[in-house]
């Protein structure tokens, strides 16, 4: 399976949703605009020239210098062919959405709730969307630059020991 | 082996008073040595501290040595909680309900630097120091400690059992200590 196959049939399937693709790097990426993931994993998934029936991860990211900061990245794998693919999307922090993918895959249902624990993105239609890893009552998204590493309730370090 | 017979370790008796065919010294005192000699130790071992522990349990080690040969793993029975390891704040809860279920007199030893304080996992998914959530006795720091200064800490935990007050459980600063954890007796 030739990369120039994949983003052929890509690119005439979904056209201009494709903000971005990498040749260059590991393993073929496309950037897909928000609204068109589910589509475009579905198509990755069941359409018969295709065929990334497995879902290898699904993570997020946070790059809060970008104009739309919080990312989701799913790493797709078709096993008859051995090849692999990484979609991104991103989105704004105001209005972290992205449509679930636990229809196309249940692998999707924990590491989903996981980037949901520690990015607060939101899975629309994903059937538990709850924190998965960290304590219940975290009021926050620990994974997002903008909260501190260390634990916040920390009396006794002293900022001018740590070159702050 | 008939040379050694007498030299084998044994417990000094406590202070008191004694002539032929008695001997008289105070009740709390008999009731610490029996105590901090068969202390039941519960191990909560969640890393490396723990593997530790287990060359202190074993032979070359061996904290049978001072009466702590049986370990209890019911909390029931557990005279001494032994936390030897990160404590996650989702463990937390575990930690203090281990703590509830064990009856009194009970004793805590926190074991390592993770255990204290929290180590060097300041973080937000690490509890930075089980004292906050069960109170405790003796800290032993290390990261991971040797089995000796695991068994410094025990020998501490001992002093602590033998010399204990009888009325100390009772008392209205242990009533103050529990609760200010969330802990009722």
């Amino acid at each position: 399976m030739e990369n120039s196959f994949i983003i052929d049939k890509l690119y005439k399937a979904f056209g201009q949703d494709i903000l971005r693709m990498d040749t260059t790097s590991d393993i073929l990426s496309f950037t897909v605009a928000s609204p068109v993931i589910h589509e475009v994993i579905q198509f990755l998934k069941e359409d018969e020239n295709m065929n990334f029936i497995f879902l290898t991860d699904l993570c997020g990211v946070h790059y809060p210098d970008r104009g739309l900061p919080l990312g989701v990245v799913y790493h797709l794998h078709n096993l008859r062919e051995n090849k692999r693919l990484r979609i991104k999307t991103f989105i704004t922090v105001n209005h972290p959405k992205v449509a679930t993918v636990t229809d196309l895959f249940s692998s999707a249902n924990w590491m989903e709730r996981e980037t949901y624990d520690f990015y607060g993105i939101i899975f629309e239609g994903h059937p538990n969307l709850k924190r998965i890893l960290n304590v219940e009552y975290m009021d926050f998204f620990p994974m997002r630059k903008e909260y501190p590493l260390e634990d916040p309730t920390r009396e006794d370090k002293d900022d001018k020991y740590f070159g702050r | 082996m008939s040379a050694n017979i007498n030299t084998y370790n044994k417990v000094d008796p406590p202070d008191g008073y004694s002539a032929p065919g008695i001997f008289a010294t105070t009740f709390d005192k008999v009731v610490g040595l029996a105590r901090k000699n068969s202390i039941w130790p519960l191990p909560f071992a969640t890393s490396c501290c723990g593997i530790e522990f287990m060359a202190t349990m074993g032979a070359h080690y061996d904290l049978g040595r001072f009466g702590a040969e049986r370990l209890s793993f019911s909390p029931r029975q557990a005279d001494l909680l032994m936390v030897m390891g990160t404590i996650a704040k989702k463990m937390a809860p575990v930690i203090q309900q281990v703590y509830i279920q064990m009856a009194e007199p009970r004793w805590v030893l926190a074991v390592g630097a993770c255990a204290s304080s929290g180590g060097i996992f300041d973080t937000y998914s690490v509890l930075q120091g089980i004292d906050r959530v069960v109170p405790v006795d003796v800290y032993v720091p290390g990261c991971p400690p040797r089995p000796e200064q695991i068994i410094n800490g025990f020998m501490k935990i001992q002093e602590l059992v033998g010399n204990e007050s009888l009325r100390r459980r009772y008392s209205g600063e242990y009533m103050e200590l529990l609760s200010s954890y969330g802990i009722l007796k």
